[in-house]
């Protein structure tokens, strides 16, 4: 996505933001590109083009070295995400109690598969790796909200409670 | 603040007893009383955050503030039956506790001296209920050495980790020679939890005779494996006996600085870990000249960014030094070349977390505890298909038995056990048979499997082998990071063969092409991921040949897994009632109301909407 120009300015303070958190650390050179990597991320919710370029500037590194750098760690994204992140853990301990059907019954309902985003900009779904609560095996995330022991049937109502829940 | 010698350390350790008395007085008997919340991220997550503020609410209401107090602590490991509390002097222990408890824990318990029977744990196997956390089974085999401090002291207070001894490990190595304390780790036994389990004290003294002035000190907390958490639990739980024993081995090896690589997943670890690494600093435990030692160490964290690649050493110090993840080839050892061409030592979090207790209590205390070649304890994430899935720490040379049944209580729903899988994506699956096997490297290696970083999932008769197999080969296949072509390729068809057979299309062989490629990928790729990554597939054809030839030669899926060999069918037990057919989007089924049901299978897409629509389950996959 290119920069929506009703929202220059916004995009300004942003790239202000990370301006400032660039010049703030120790060294301003590639051993600090994942650092800032991760704040940009924060800062944007995602890694557009632009952001990359601004980056690789203020590194003074190649664009290329910072985008062989997003593409090859998983956690870092170049498309926007949606406003509610859900994330199916596909993890050992919940793929085994059947996070796979869960996360099918997430593809269903959201008419999204794995890893997109709906074009509304509302909806990300994406299976990730264990999140260290198995305990609560299959989990599912949206956004900060952890959901635990959820089966194929509850996926109806997690959506529509977790809406409810987060405007009110 | 600053602590500045390590008298002045001994005396706080002295002064600050008093916050640990009521978890230690097993015969108090006053009004006195301390709830500790269990702030792991799987209590975290089922509300154990506003579990603790309910109480505190209600501990004001009844104006208890004198006497009861509430704290956060580390994992319980008992994560299952989360969240948990546990209430001292007279250690009680509720699990499944809810903010609506609190009420009741207050008034009964704290008011009315008397525990809250409902909340206390019901042991299953004598169906009665337990109140005090080393009555119940699940702890009664355990030894924890590396979280013993998780469950009694709050991570984010470091005079309570003073209080327990904390840092005095560190005072005591200033009064030996570095090289005394590489010797120390190498005569305990000490073998790195991260998976390979070299000996810690030739690493270090490895290291520490290198030449060079800059060195450093690595702590992995990449966490790579999915389904393992006990890296996440420590750094949670007792993130500063982490930064003790960096600066204990900093010590040891002459670096002056360490990195905690971290994978980005973990907030709730980073911030205990930052706020620790704040606490040390200001304590003058970190920074310039340690407790006047004139020993410099400083922690700094680093953030991993979801690759599993980067928990191989050589790849993670690619990844801080802000490049792309790729292992490099270790003609030269990183002890003599690491991070940024220096001198580098690298551990795993557990590792580190039993240092500080080694030096407290002597390598002859540690080489007791384990077997001939094992020493001491190893923790497990305990997951899958067993009733007490949470985190145990055993005394190596336990058999995966005792785990499993006497720990882990058991397989749940009747459900017989089929396997045990350890060492994640570099590990096997380990059948019933050896089930009496002691655990340590060498034995668990010499069944196919490894010891791995301590995951440990249990697999019963649901569970399609192949399937299994196929699971943690997409997990490898996605995570090559394609330097080499034998990974990089040889993952790829691999899997492609595994997908082959779940779908009914493979040949046998295909069986035999599964074996051939998978040695040739094991004998040919750059680092440990490649060299790993067929495990799952050897193991599991060595051991559940029959399940992968039921998929070639009967054409089925003998654990009705995979879909592709299942037909959704309609048993006599059908009413007729109609409702499946109603629900069925391609028009399926056929049958009139009070007919038995049938359904085109040419037609069918296997979406069984039609099984849950069944008031009377007579729709089964077979
Ligand atoms: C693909 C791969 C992934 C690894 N992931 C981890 C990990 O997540 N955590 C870890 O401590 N070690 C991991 N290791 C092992 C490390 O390379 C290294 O051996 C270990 O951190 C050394 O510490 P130790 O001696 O204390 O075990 C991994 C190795 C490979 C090949
Ligand atoms: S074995 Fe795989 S992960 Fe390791 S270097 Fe080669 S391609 Fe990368
Ligand atoms: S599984 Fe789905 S497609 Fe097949 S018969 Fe049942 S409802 Fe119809
Ligand atoms: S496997 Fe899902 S939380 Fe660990």
């Amino acid at each position: 996505m290119s920069c929506n120009c009703s929202q220059g300015s916004e995009n300004k303070e942003l790239f202000n933001e990370l301006g400032e958190f660039i010049s703030s650390l120790p060294e301003q050179n590639e051993s600090s590109l994942i650092q800032v990597l991760h704040r940009a991320q924060h800062i944007f919710g995602y890694l557009p083009r632009e952001v990359q370029t601004y980056v690789a500037q203020k590194l003074n590194i190649p664009v290329a070295r910072v985008y062989g750098v997003v593409s090859f760690y998983s956690y870092f994204t170049d498309t926007p995400r949606g406003e509610y992140v859900v994330q199916v853990c596909m993890g050992t301990g919940c793929f085994v109690k059947g996070s796979g059907k869960v996360l099918e019954a997430f593809e269903k309902s959201l008419n999204l598969k794995s890893g997109e985003t709906s074009d509304d900009l509302k909806f990300t779904l994406s299976g990730v790796r264990c999140v260290g609560a198995c305990g609560l095996a299959p989990v599912v995330i949206i956004n900060e909200k952890v959901y635990g022991h959820v089966q194929s049937e509850d996926v109806e109502s997690i959506i529509e409670n977790h809406l409810v829940e987060t405007l009110s | 603040m600053r602590i500045q010698s390590v008298e002045e350390l001994q005396t706080l350790h002295q002064n600050n007893q008093p916050l640990l008395a009521l978890r230690r007085a097993e015969a108090y008997v006053g009004q006195e009383r301390i709830i500790m919340v269990c702030g792991g991220t799987g209590c975290h997550s089922a509300q154990s955050k506003e579990l603790k503020e309910a109480l505190a609410e209600k501990i004001k209401e009844h104006n208890l503030e004198a006497l009861v107090d509430v704290k956060a602590t580390g994992c319980f490991g008992f994560c299952a039956e989360g969240p948990i509390i546990r209430v001292f002097p007279d250690d009680v222990f509720y699990v499944k506790v809810t903010p609506e408890d609190a009420e009741d824990i207050i008034v009964e318990h704290m008011k009315g001296g008397k525990p809250v029977e409902r909340l206390l744990f019901t042991e299953p196997s004598i169906n009665e209920k337990v109140p005090t956390m080393h009555d119940i089974s699940f702890y009664k085999k355990q030894l924890r050495i590396a979280l013993r401090n998780c469950g009694i002291i709050d991570p984010e207070e470091i005079d309570e980790y003073i209080a327990a001894e904390g840092y005095l490990a560190l005072a005591k190595v200033f009064g030996m020679e570095p090289e005394a304390v590489t010797k120390l780790m190498t005569d305990s036994g000490l073998r790195g939890r991260g998976g390979a389990g070299f000996p810690t004290g030739m690493k270090w003294e490895a290291t520490r005779r290198a030449a060079g002035d800059q060195k450093y000190i690595i702590c992995n907390a990449d966490e790579g494996d999915p389904g393992a958490f006990m890296d996440r639990s420590l750094l949670e739980g007792d993130p500063h006996s982490i930064i003790e024993a960096m600066a204990i081995a900093g010590y040891a090896i002459g670096a002056d600085t360490g990195y905690v690589y971290i994978r980005a997943e973990y907030p709730l670890a980073i911030e205990r870990l930052e706020i620790a690494i704040k606490q040390a600093r200001e304590r003058g435990l970190l920074g310039e000249n340690i407790l006047g030692s004139g020993f410099n160490f400083d922690v700094l964290i680093k953030y991993g960014a979801g690759a599993f690649v980067c928990g191989e050493e050589t790849a993670l110090m690619r990844s801080i030094e802000g490049m792309r993840g790729e292992p490099f080839n270790k003609t030269v050892f990183p002890s003599e070349r690491g991070l940024w061409g220096k001198p580098t030592s690298t551990n795993n979090v557990e590792t580190f977390a039993n240092v500080p207790i080694i030096v407290n209590k002597g390598a002859d205390w540690y080489n007791s505890i384990g077997t001939a070649t094992s020493k001491g304890t190893k923790v497990f994430a305990l997951g899958g298909k067993v009733s007490n899935v949470g985190l145990v720490e055993v005394p190596m040379g336990t058999t995966l038995r005792e785990l499993v049944y006497d720990i882990g209580g058991g397989i749940p729903n009747d459900r017989a056990l089929k396997a045990v899988q350890t060492g994640g994506p570099s590990g096997g699956c380990i059948p019933t048979e050896f089930l009496d096997t002691p655990i340590d490297y060498e034995s668990l290696q010499s069944i196919g499997s490894m010891m791995g970083s301590g995951g440990m999932i249990v697999l019963d008769e649901d569970d399609c082998m192949v399937n299994i197999a196929k699971f943690y080969l997409e997990f490898t296949c996605e995570e090559s990071c394609g330097k080499c072509t034998p990974c990089r390729i040889g993952t790829t068809r691999l899997l492609e063969m595994l997908e082959k057979i779940t779908s009914g299309k493979g040949t046998l062989e295909d069986l035999d092409k599964l074996q051939e490629l998978s040695e040739v990928v094991i004998d040919s790729s750059l680092c440990g991921l490649g060299k790993t990554a067929p495990n799952p597939i050897v193991s599991t054809i060595k051991y559940f040949r029959d399940e992968y030839e039921a998929h070639i030669v009967d054409q089925t899926c003998p654990a009705h897994v995979c879909k592709d060999l299942l037909q959704i069918v309609i048993t006599d037990k059908c009413i007729g009632c109609t409702k499946c057919s109603r629900v069925c989007p391609v028009d399926a089924i056929e049958g009139s109301v009070k007919q038995l049901h049938v359904i085109d299978q040419e037609t069918c897409i296997k979406c069984e909407a039609c099984i849950s629509a069944c008031p009377v389950n007579a729709i089964i996959m077979q």
